[in-house]
């Protein structure tokens, strides 16, 4: 088994427990750390499956790069609109939707 | 010579951070100037491409695979034309209707500006991997509008809508991960004649993955559940916004990627969003009646005409299919944008949302509800709209390929409509006393809302460029 | 552009533009509002005079303009649509009027005015559409400007009256729509001509052209209020009386059944129709609504649903005639069309007239009302005799045709149909005549709007456009055949449909 394909198994069980996370946790900083994993996991994936002909692509790394600061980008956004949900009404999880 | 392509997206750059640093005062004006501009290119490029098929752009001059390459053709004009159409008077409204002290001014300008910037390089972008970035910055932008307005609910509401964005965003880049790792390239045009029916099953995954992601953002029903309290909870001028446009964002990509590279592989999948398509019409369309909320009403509708977009996919044999769906999205995001503008005066005049609330609103905001009606006569798709262009089109469609309950299911989604927009013109002609103290409101707001209004539906009686503007090149 | 393309338009914007302005005008300038609508009808009225002098010399007026690739507006003044135009532009002029006298001081008169020219616009666009598309284009706008004006009151009951009437006309223009593209998708295009033009498609097609044929006709039927799709329009009559007056006599139901007519004249071509067995089941349902309009016609105490349920039996004369195959039917039911306008908008606007003077709604009120009210209620019986089919009024002229017609068409039966609904006729207006002529007055009037200005039994405006119309429901009788009677022209157009048929 070569290193990239370990990488990207790695990858895609890092992806389906972040993305469980996602779905399954209500707790809004657990969920934030699971779309985490969840990048973590495509980028992975995205470098794991790249390798080929032992010469390491330049395009999956810097694809990877450009998506680490989206999500940092959307994590500092997410991080900080529950801070400001925390200090309107204390709560750290969303409230149900009535409608649906 | 000035590049089309490449202004769209770096004015709007360029005045959301000059909006950020001057304040929303001036920020405001610099926003109406720079879209003023951004409409004016959006017409070139449109003229452009009628004329000499689809344009390219090397950014920097490099060129794929290193490069980034940017691409229009029909479809990405007339997408760009309706966002700067919509987002010209919708810029004249809000600065009338924010009052330019409050704390959401300060952030509306910039966000609106990233956010156009967002979509129009979405609507350019070439490559799988751009797509996700522009999709990434377009969600971004539009969850912090929905924040902007700083109450608990639309804190809740955005951070509702930022993980639905961000759970399906890292779907698509799944796939575009397992996309580059079976064929090395992320380009459109690269692609397409790669991918063929007996692709390997990664793909077909990869495929799956990153359409159900776009469906999520899309709020194709029964992914929709984050769209309703996100859209009714932020003020007028965003909400119309993320209805009129961002939804439509993740809708143009779907149909860039099933008409493009995976067009091979969609064949069996094609009744899947037909369903969920109609499913929504019916869903969305009996919440919209049921709700007690104007602004609710506006946002159940949008669920339920987005259910339309999704009809046309098991008829994309014939060209018709394409021409009702464009025809749809535009229609649906003028119209929409003047229904949540007209919404946002009534409320901003009674100041109340309840369509209880709203008896006999008729004689003292008539204009307004004049265009709430216009509005509506294009989401109910009667003639001479662009939804009832759009209507005929898909009915014609499927009826000349023999599925005729898709054209049922048009019928009844129009009349179904009908009995959301007629819950609020009859309350509103009801001849009771006005049981709230009717506010003044600045004319700019009714008046923009009308002009987008009666664009909708005066739009019903040029398809003949509209469609002439569609045909005009192929894909990237 | 040509001054014959450019005519068609013309009589569309003659009431249009005027419309737009009047909503921009603010409540209290009734002089300019008042002016504005009166040239509007004169000219219009104009524009139709030399539409009608051109046709009958042989020109021919048309527009037409893409919407989508293979997909036109197209606008087509013939000889069959000018008829509805006439009688339409010269009954707005009336009803303008009429109308202005009417809402004197009522609140929301721009409103009121700036709906009524669309919706007259949009019976003008009916009137010249050159295929199904454009037809259905102005059928849908007539549906949604009639809406406010029904509801204009405003009260609780006029929105529940303006519920069931969309609930009625949306769910009917679905049906219709649906008809319409399916037509589009078999022919590539929905043109009317003379004669049809269906009879050239594959025999396999004709359950289709049945099928279609259904949901047209069940389509235009809720409009046209052939039972079992009526059930609206008694509701709408809670709209003002100038309202009632246009919605039965020229806009929403003549619409309807005009849309019949286009459809059995212009699309499946009457013979054709006859081919498919079309005709006989259509036949049987306006012979249906006939004899059901007028005996629950019989029981209404309140005058204008009375009226209403009468407008249900009285628009399916037309449609009947057009189902009798053979030319004399389809001059019985198109004459019938400007008859039963001229005779229906009289009792209207008498209607009114009691209303609004003295505030009588009801049959049971009506008692000594003409020793009150003479001159109105001499067009009221005028009209009323008219509708029965006295000779020499105009609603006899009809009958005789449709009578005639049966004969030609051997279907004797309607000959029953036709005596049923005559002495039912008879039966539900006669006793408002009695009741109005010779019973001594009981009580005192129920509301007493307008005292007797010397002579004159109520306001100037209100007087003069019923006594106007009775007048031609007697002349459209005496005259009619002088060369310049709508019975002389539709001679000329069934002439035309009839392929195989000379006069």
């Amino acid at each position: 088994m070569s290193s990239g394909l370990i990488f990207a198994i790695t990858g895609v069980v890092l992806f389906a427990m972040g993305s469980a996370g996602m779905l399954l946790v209500a707790h809004l900083l657990r969920r934030i750390l699971a779309f985490n994993l969840m990048g973590s996991g495509a980028f992975l994936i995205l470098v794991g499956l790249a390798q080929r002909g032992g010469t390491p692509d330049p395009v999956p790394q810097a694809m990877v790069l450009t998506g680490i600061v989206v999500a940092v980008a959307a994590t500092a956004l997410a991080l900080a609109l529950l801070r400001k949900l925390h200090t309107l009404n204390g709560r750290t999880e969303l409230p149900r939707v009535e409608d649906d | 010579m000035i590049d089309p392509l490449i202004w769209l997206i770096l004015l709007p750059l360029a005045w959301a951070t000059l909006a950020f640093l001057l304040g929303p005062g001036r920020g405001a004006r610099t926003a109406i100037a720079g879209l003023s501009l951004q409409l004016w290119l959006a017409f070139d490029l449109a003229m452009k491409i009628g004329a000499g098929g689809p344009a390219l752009h090397a950014v920097g001059g490099w060129g794929a695979p290193l490069g980034i390459d940017l691409a229009a053709d029909g479809l990405s004009a007339v997408m760009l034309l309706l966002a700067q159409s919509v987002a010209l008077p919708l810029a004249l409204y809000a600065r009338a209707y924010f009052a330019p002290d409050k704390t959401e001014t300060r952030y509306f300008w910039p966000l609106i500006g990233f956010l156009l910037a967002g979509l129009n390089a979405l609507f350019l972008s070439a490559d799988l991997f751009n797509l996700y970035v522009t999709l990434e910055l377009v969600g971004l932008a539009a969850v912090g509008l929905v924040a902007a307005g700083g109450g608990a609910a639309q804190v809740a509401a955005a951070l509702r809508y930022l993980f639905a964005a961000l759970l399906g965003s890292s779907m698509y880049l799944l796939g575009v991960a397992l996309i580059y790792g079976a064929y090395g390239t992320v380009s459109l045009v690269t692609l397409e004649p790669l991918l063929t029916a007996d692709a390997p099953r990664i793909v077909w995954m990869a495929g799956g993955l990153m359409l159900a992601g776009l469906l999520l953002k899309t709020a194709l029903f029964p992914f929709h559940y984050w769209l309703p309290p996100a859209h009714a909870s932020a003020p007028a001028p965003v909400s119309a916004l993320l209805s009129a446009l961002v939804v439509k964002a993740s809708f143009y990509l779907i149909l860039r990627l099933w008409l493009g590279p995976f067009a091979p592989l969609v064949g069996a999948l094609a009744w899947l969003p037909m369903l969920l398509g109609a499913g929504a019409i019916f869903w969305g369309s009996w919440q919209a009646i049921r709700t007690p909320h104007l602004k609710m009403l506006v946002a159940w509708s949008t669920v339920a005409q987005l259910g339309y977009l999704f009809l046309i996919f098991p008829l994309l044999a014939t060209t018709g299919a394409l021409q009702a769906g464009v025809m749809q999205a535009v229609a649906h995001g003028l119209a929409k944008a003047a229904m949540f503008m007209a919404a946002g005066v009534l409320i901003k005049a009674t100041g109340q949302d309840m369509v209880a609330g709203l008896a006999g609103v008729a004689q003292r905001l008539p204009l307004t509800l004049f265009s709430f009606g216009l509005a509506g006569v294009t989401l109910m798709g009667l003639p001479p709209s662009a939804g009832f262009l759009a209507k005929w089109l898909l009915i014609e469609a499927a009826l000349a390929q023999g599925y005729w309950f898709i054209a049922l299911v048009a019928l009844a989604g129009g009349l179904l409509a009908a009995g959301y927009v007629f819950r609020v013109l009859r309350q509103a002609f009801l001849l009771a006393p006005v049981a709230y103290a009717i506010a003044a409101v600045p004319r700019t707001l009714e008046w923009t809302a009308f002009a987008l209004a009666t664009a909708s539906v005066l739009l019903g009686l040029r398809g003949v460029e509209l469609m002439a503007l569609l045909a005009a090149g192929s894909a990237p | 552009m040509t001054l014959n393309e450019f005519l068609p338009l013309a009589v569309l914007a003659s009431s249009l533009l005027p419309g737009l302005i009047i909503f921009a005008l603010p409540e209290n300038r009734v002089g300019v509002r008042t002016t504005l609508n009166l040239l509007a009808a004169l000219a219009k009225l104009a524009l139709v005079g030399i539409l009608l002098f051109g046709v009958q010399a042989g020109e021919e007026f048309g527009f037409a303009y893409a919407v989508l690739p293979g997909l036109d507006l197209t606008f087509k003044a013939d000889a069959l649509g000018l008829l509805f135009i006439t009688l339409s532009a010269v009954l707005w002029l009336f009803t303008t009027f009429y109308a202005i006298g009417y809402l004197e001081k009522a609140p929301h008169r721009s409103r009121f005015f700036g709906f009524f020219s669309l919706c007259v616009t949009a019976t003008m666009g009916i009137a010249m559409a050159g295929n199904m598309f454009t037809f259905f284009v102005f059928y849908e706008l007539l549906t949604l400007v009639t809406f406010p004006l029904v509801v204009h009151r405003g009260t609780a009951q006029a929105m529940r009256g303006g519920m069931i009437y969309l609930a009625y006309t949306l769910v009917g223009g679905a049906l219709l729509l649906g008809g319409i593209v399916w037509l589009h998708s078999l022919l590539g295009h929905t043109g009317f001509t003379h004669g049809g033009v269906l009879a050239t498609l594959d025999s396999s097609t004709h359950w289709q052209l049945q099928a279609i044929f259904l949901l047209l006709i069940s389509g235009v039927g809720v409009k046209a209020a052939l039972v079992p799709l009526h059930g609206w329009l008694p509701q709408a009559m809670v709209a003002p009386a100038p309202v009632s007056a246009l919605l039965h006599a020229v806009a929403v139901v003549k619409a309807g059944a005009f849309g019949i007519v286009r459809i059995v004249y212009g699309i499946y071509g009457i013979e054709f129709a006859q081919s498919l067995d079309l005709l006989t089941p259509l036949a049987v349902a306006a012979a249906i609504t006939i004899v059901w309009g007028s005996f629950r016609a019989l029981f209404q105490d309140d005058l204008k649903k009375r009226l209403a349920y009468s407008t249900i039996s009285q628009v399916s004369y037309i449609t009947l005639g057009i189902s009798l195959f053979g030319p004399i039917g389809t001059i019985g039911g198109l004459v019938h069309l400007v008859h039963q306008g001229v005779m229906k908008i009289t009792l209207f606007f008498c209607a009114g007239n009691y209303a609004e003077t003295l505030g009588m709604h009801k049959v049971s009120e009506m008692a000594g009302v003409g020793k009150r009210m003479p001159w109105t209620t001499v067009a009221f019986s005028l009209a009323a005799f008219g509708m029965i089919g006295i000779p020499p009024l105009a609603g006899f002229i009809s009958k005789w045709y449709l009578g005639l017609g049966a004969l030609e068409a051997r279907m004797p039966w309607v000959l029953a149909v036709l005596a049923a609904s005559s002495l039912l006729n008879a039966a539900y207006f006669l006793p408002i005549l009695y009741r109005a002529w010779f019973m001594p007055q009981a009580a005192a009037w129920p509301e007493e709007h307008i005292l007797m200005q010397g002579n004159r039994e109520t306001a100037r405006l209100l007087l003069w456009p019923p006594l106007a119309t009775a007048a031609l429901t007697l002349a459209l009788g005496l005259f009619a055949a002088s060369s310049l009677s709508p019975l002389e022209w539709v001679k000329l157009i069934a002439d035309r449909e009839y392929l195989t048929w000379t006069p």
